[in-house]
Parts: C-alpha cells; structure tokens; sequence
C-alpha cells in the first residue's frame, strides 16, 4: 500500500476535530457579551455555569450513553464545599477551591460509577436520583456544618488570584465563570475527539462489539463518569463563589430535571448542545417569569411537550443543514495546504479504487 | 499439532433446558475446524460460552493451555480469541475507518489515550489503511457504517475481527443473509485468512463447510454427535440421518 493514502487518512480522520466557523462564532459571541453587554452580566454568568453544568452531564449521556437523573449530587456536592471552604476560610483563594471541590465530586463520582455500570436505564435514573436525594438528606441532617434548611450563610469568597474582587454587578463573576467555562470546554473537546472519546461512542454504540474488540466497557464508563463529576462539581462550585451561598435547594430534584431539560433543548452528542440548550433556556426562564411569574412551570412545560412534538429528530435535521451551510465556508477559509486539497485528495481516492481493489 | 483452544464437559443450562451439555471440543493450531448442526443445536451459545459473553454452567475452556473459564470477554480478545457475529454487531454511527482503528488502538493500548487526537497515531492508521485495502472497504471508509450495504457490514464484521490480530478467530455465519452476488467476496476473504490462525466456522451452508474446512464437530440437541474429518463426517449414516438429510432439503 503506497503511504500517499495513509496520509490522506490520517488528515481525514484529523480533520474531525477542526474547529469549524459557527464555533469561532459561538465563541467570539460569548466574549463580545463581556463587553457589550455589562448590564446582562448576572444573568449571563448563570448561564455560563448552567452551560458547564450541562456539558457535564452531555460527557456522559451524549457520548457514553448514561442517562442520568441525579447529576445535582455532585454539582450540590461541589456547591457546598466552595462555600465551606470559602467560609471558614479553608482554602480562600477561589481557582484552588474550585478545583478542590471539582476533585472531591470526582472521587463522590468514581464511588458511585460502579451503581450505574449495572442495568438499563430506568435502573440508572433510580439509582442517579437516590444518590441525590442521599446527598440532599445528609446536608440536611448535618445543619451544624451546611446551614440545615436555611443555607450557608455569611460566607466571603475571596479576590480571584488576590486580584479580582466579586463586584456586585456579576462583571467579576462572569468573566471568572466564562473563563473556567471555555478552559474545561477546550478540555472536553480534545477529549472527545480522542481514542478515549471515540471508544465511548463504540461502547454507547454496542457494548458487545466494544468488548468483543477488547474495549473495558466499564473501565471507559467509570472514567467519564467521574470526570463528568469533576465538572459538575466545578459547576457548583462557581454557583457557590459568585452568589456567596448554597442551600439545599443545589441538590434538589427539579436541578437535575432541569438539565435534562437544558440538554433536550440544545441536543446531545456535539458539545454545543448543553451551552445553547444552558443560553436558550435561561433567557426562556427570564423572559417568562418577567410576563408571567406564577405559571413559568406551565410556559416550560408547554415548550417541552412542544420539542417532543416536533422531535429531536427534526432538531438534529436542522443541526445537519447548518452543518451543510457552514462546511463550504470552512473549506473555502480554512488556511493551509492541507484544507485546501482536502477536497481534490478525497476525490482520488475514490477514482484510485478499482485498481486497489484487486 | 498443539491445541489452542479446548473445552472440557462444557455446559450451558437456561432455566431447565440445556442448551449445551457436556461439550468437550479441541480446536488445533492452525485448524479450519467447522461447527455444524441443526437449528437450535447450541451452535452460537458456544461460540457465547467460548468468548465470554455467557458464563457457562459448568466445564471449563482452555486457551492455549490457560484456564480462561472466568476471564471477562475483553480480556480474552486480549489474549488473541476474537470472533465475528452471527447478526451484524456493528458501530452503525462510527465509519469504517475508526471502526477498524478502534479495533487497532486498542490492541496497541492506545484506546484509552485521551491527550491526543484520532488519527495522529500513524502505526494505528497504517494499519487502518492496510486492513480496509484487504477487506475491499476503502471506498467506503468514509461513510456511514448504518448506510453501507449489508455485504459490505459483512466485511467490515470480518474485517474488526482480523484487527484484534487473533490467534484463534471464531466465525459465527460469516456469509448469512449475503446476497448470493456478494457472496464470493466474502468467501473469498475467509479463505484467505492467515494460515497461522486458528478458525472455528459456524455454518449452515454446507458447500461452505466442505470447502473451506480440515476439520468438522457436528452438534444435535447440545451435544457433540461427531467429531472427524470432512469425509468421515460425510460419509457417517448418522449425520445424514440427524443434519444433512434435513438441511439439504431446505
């Protein structure tokens, strides 16, 4: 075999994980909104650890396929161990506290895996969903650490880097959750384009067959679990810095529901799916709540009912069209020699073929 | 010749039936061993039972001399025991090309490798390359393994399984349902499998079965009937009587 094709392959098989136009777009978006957009600051920094939270929970039900009810456990758990050791003064600068309480909700994560490796998935939204309400339970009955019912309050989170003070505009706050928001998408992004990210989508694919090519089918499983609870706990934790507070309410029922929601809005399975579902639904929220206050749950779950109806499916349809829109613009701006004969290359391997079939 | 793979007084009951009673079978290095027998006759929950996707009743199975009774099916791939299924199980969303360097990086262990990209591992993709090139798949490596043709899936079965580099492959119905155009393609490629691996062939049709193996176990109702060479098998009144005579007619 000549290598001219080898290195056709590997170019394609590369070429998955370019960053495409509409994603330069997302981004460039997100950071115009720091500037442009000062007065939308509170709002917008909800939406970005609501968008990490969602990402979270994508790692494991877009690409391995582990439907999950109770994913508040551990944004709860990294909620209320910010706040503690904002409080008390633990660990007072806000990044090292943050990535402590994502480590303390991966090792929560790594313990629990093993739950969700058995059964199907009514089973797995049982289990995720006691493992919440266990956690909820424990912060209740300990009131003397967690506040009990009322919350943690009087805590103080400390400058970003003894740099950044929180402001009480949500400036510092937003920048702060958008920055840990783009870092742990960047991370997610090369590992879902990965041999590590690939084989999830072979074990979410057909377990058989990925055990019957030597994949660990629940080795791969307890590893993107418990990153997703790495992130997950991230997520609460940011919650926790930037409104100086956790209560129960971090691990409560409707929190986990809701991100299911945020991902049937956005999609699953292409990362996006939980940042424009986290955009789409708190904008939804705002703006409902603003004309009509008491029957925002009815207006969310007429929206619901509604995206049933049209079917994911369609969403996936338009998804593709915007794909098909965006690719010629990528091939036509991407730089490089190698972009520019992606097309022409693709071409001869295909005329090349009766000679290589023998 | 050395066994590679063995099994001793194997069984497989399903609430009171056994599906397999007291198999004892050895598959010897290199052979071209078919499995034959009626509808129902246990066929496929041996090749279950020998790869670790059911937990046999009783009996034991031997690799290469070690005791693999209780090794999860993962680990047995790992130790050079693949096979091909019956039904396509495939990655229908995942394309050809890494299906088949999924199959590789793991093999290399390399499929748990989260810090680099698909694709910038060129032992891996050389491979990939070569494995399609035998397999006739490279005009299709880009699309879709849910879109291929069926005869094409069927390749691709073959073709994961010959990227585990086995030492003992196990062929569960290689060309079933292919249409009968398609259907040289796909002898032709397990004809041509490499003569240092072992092959145990499930089959149904027995031009196949006469043509390709050195070696024939015919299993009724569970149990191994006989046992021999192709020409003792087919000249053994009994199997025409119990197989031949039925399938034949069909």
């Amino acid at each position: 075999m000549p290598s001219a094709p080898v290195a056709e392959v590997a170019h394609r098989l590369a070429m998955r994980a370019r960053w495409r136009p509409l994603e330069y777009a997302f981004w460039l978006a997100a950071l115009a909104s720091v500037f442009l957009l000062p007065g939308r600051h509170l709002i917008l920094t909800e939406i970005a650890w609501l968008a990490l939270f969602a990402l979270s929970l994508d790692l494991i039900l877009g690409y391995a396929g582990i439907i999950s009810l109770g994913h508040a456990a551990f944004f709860g758990l990294g909620s209320y161990l910010a706040a503690l050791m904002a409080k008390y003064g633990i660990i007072s600068e806000p990044v090292l506290a943050l990535l402590v309480s994502g480590l303390c909700a991966a090792i929560l994560g790594f313990a629990t895996s093993f739950l969700v490796l058995r059964g199907s998935d009514l089973t797995r939204l049982m289990v995720t969903l006691g493992v919440a309400l266990i956690m909820r339970e424990i912060a209740n009955q300990i009131p003397e650490i967690t506040g009990g019912a009322d919350g943690l309050q009087g805590v103080t989170v400390a400058p970003i880097l003894g740099l950044f003070q929180f402001d009480i505009f949500g400036h510092v706050a937003y920048a702060y959750c958008l920055t840990v928001l783009f870092v742990l998408f960047l991370l997610a992004r090369r590992i879902v384009y990965s041999p590590f990210g690939l084989s999830l989508r072979a074990v979410k694919g057909n377990p058989l067959r990925a055990s019957a090519i030597s994949i660990s089918v629940n080795a791969r499983l307890v590893a993107i679990y418990t990153f997703a609870a790495f992130y997950a706990g991230i997520a609460g934790a940011l919650l926790a810095q930037t409104t100086a507070f956790a209560s129960l309410d971090v691990f409560s029922f409707e929190r986990s529901a809701d991100l299911l929601l945020v991902l049937i809005i956005g999609g699953t399975g292409y990362l996006y799916g939980g940042l424009i579902g986290a955009v789409i639904f708190k904008l939804m929220q705002d703006w409902i709540a603003n004309l009509t206050p008491q029957y925002w749950q009815f207006w969310i779950g007429l929206v619901l009912v509604l995206i049933v109806i049209v079917g994911r499916g369609r969403i996936g349809a338009w998804t593709a069209a915007a794909q098909a829109v965006a690719e010629p613009v990528t091939r036509r701006f991407a730089r490089g020699p190698m972009a520019a004969a992606y097309p022409s290359s693709a071409g001869k391997a295909g005329e090349g073929m009766p000679g290589e079939g023998h | 010749m050395s066994v590679v793979l063995e099994t001793v007084g194997l069984e497989k009951h399903f609430g009171g039936i056994a599906a397999v009673a007291g198999v004892s079978l050895k598959i010897e290095k290199g052979a071209r061993h078919a499995l034959i027998g009626p509808n129902g006759a246990g066929k496929t929950t041996v090749v279950n039972l020998l790869t670790g996707v059911l937990k046999p009743s009783a009996g034991r199975i031997l690799l290469e001399g070690e005791d693999i009774t209780s090794l999860e099916a993962y680990k047995r791939v790992q130790r050079g025991l693949a096979r091909t299924f019956q039904i396509n199980q495939l990655f229908l969303d995942l394309t050809p090309l890494e299906t088949v360097g999924l199959a590789i990086s793991e093999r290399l262990g390399a499929g748990a490798q989260w810090w680099r990209l698909v694709g910038t591992n060129p032992v891996v993709v050389e491979e990939i390359v070569e494995i399609l090139g035998r397999f006739h798949l490279t005009d299709v490596m880009h699309e879709r393994t849910g879109n291929l043709p069926y005869g094409k899936q069927r390749l691709l079965e073959i073709a994961l399984a010959i990227a585990c580099r086995p030492r003992v492959l196990l062929l569960d119905e290689p060309a079933a349902g292919v249409p009968e155009d398609e259907r040289h393609e796909i002898l032709a490629t397990v004809a041509a499998l490499p003569a240092d691996v072992s092959v145990l062939l499930i089959e149904h049709d027995m031009d196949i079965v006469f043509s390709f193996a050195d070696r024939i176990s015919v299993l009724v109702n569970g149990a191994l009937f006989v046992d021999g060479a192709p020409e003792e098998v087919a000249r053994d009144p009994r199997v025409k009587a119990v197989y031949l005579g039925e399938s034949l007619d069909v």
